[in-house]
């Protein structure tokens, strides 16, 4: 199968490059990370993130044919040769595929991503009733995996002053949490022209979620929260 | 000793210029939608026509509310735009002022065309 991989190692290359790679498969080799695994013993050369290898923990986000997604739950079958594969946009590159995302979860962090309620706890847990746990789904499987914020031009011009998708999920998700009391700081957190408001509807973060959420809607919730609350 | 980062967050007015945005398209979107139907009334796009639609009063008013829609939601949209691509400060001020000097000049335009005498 015939690969075409962006690498740059900024201490040895003055410029990116592209190379050319044709991996002999095995039978049993299905995702695209299998064959990823193939190349990195062909050439140990390459660098590129990997963990879970089943999409939950989210590191082998990169640009697939020029779409995000993980490597480890795209099909080999569903990707067009030669396969070009290029790191996550929009965010420096430290080698080859792996980026720096500490903007990224610098973001996520700004939003708080924790309940903050002060009452005592009760003695066993605060409870939610079904509805309001329902509130949350498609919410919490979230995976940080980068996706979203990385397809996003918003984020691609103003990474430091624009949440981005994920962050902006992970917001709404406890703006809506029955048993988080912060919901007016955090609305007031996300009030300026940038933090919330930069999302044009472009939607590319729903397009590209491999865990196929919906970051999208959130954020018009979130937009209509903001408008409820000043009217 | 606990480290916090200090969440900086400007002015409160996000909301607003995307509300201004959506109700302005619905006013263009309603003039639009009268004018066309006043046309078919009228049966056709001629002197006359144009002439009894405008004479009115009361769609002069209505052309008036959809210009400054118009003016406003472009002012919304090209100051975005100036948000993004016009980094360095002084760009941006430059920019926005010009676009300011001209929403303004064309708002004086259409009250001139309007009731300047022409159209009465």
């Amino acid at each position: 199968m015939k690969f075409r991989v962006y690498r740059y190692d900024p201490e040895k290359d003055a410029k990116p490059y592209y190379r050319d790679y044709d991996v002999a498969l095995e039978s049993t080799d299905r995702m695209l990370l299998d064959a990823l695994m193939r190349l990195k013993a062909q050439d140990d050369t390459l660098s590129f993130r990997r963990s879970c290898r089943e999409g939950v923990c989210g590191s082998d986000a990169m640009n697939i044919n020029g779409k995000n997604g993980l490597a480890c739950v795209t099909n080999l079958k569903d990707v067009k040769e030669p396969v070009e594969l290029r790191p996550l946009p929009g965010l420096p590159v430290i080698r080859d595929l792996i980026v720096d995302m500490s903007q990224f979860f610098k973001q996520y962090h700004s939003i708080k991503p924790y309940v903050v309620n002060d009452t005592p706890p009760p003695e066993r847990e605060r409870l939610q009733s079904p509805e309001e746990r329902e509130e949350l789904d498609g919410l919490y499987e979230c995976i940080l995996c980068a996706c979203c914020s990385t397809a996003c031009p918003s984020f691609w011009w103003n990474p430091d002053k624009y949440v981005g998708p994920a962050g902006l999920l992970a917001a709404y998700r406890f703006v809506i949490d029955s048993r988080d009391q912060d919901t007016e700081a955090r609305l007031d957190n996300l009030e300026d022209p940038y933090r919330l408001f930069r999302c044009y509807t472009i939607m590319n973060c729903v397009d590209v979620c491999p865990k196929n959420l919906n970051p999208a809607l959130a954020i018009g919730k979130l937009k209509n929260l903001m408008v409820k609350r000043a009217l | 000793m606990v480290m916090r980062d200090r969440v900086v967050v400007g002015a409160h007015y996000g909301w607003r210029d995307w509300l201004v945005q959506r109700i302005s398209a619905i006013v263009m979107a309603l003039y639009t939608l009268l004018l066309l139907a006043l046309l078919l009334w009228h049966g056709g796009l001629d002197y006359a026509a144009w002439k009894a639609i405008f004479g009115n009063g009361a769609f002069r008013l209505a052309t008036f509310v959809f210009m400054m829609s118009l003016l406003w939601h472009a002012w919304v949209g090209v100051r975005n735009i100036a948000m993004d691509y016009a980094k360095p400060v002084g760009l941006r001020l430059a920019v926005q002022t010009v676009v300011i000097a001209l929403l303004v000049a064309y708002a004086g335009w259409t009250i001139q065309l309007l009731w300047g005498g022409q159209l009465a």
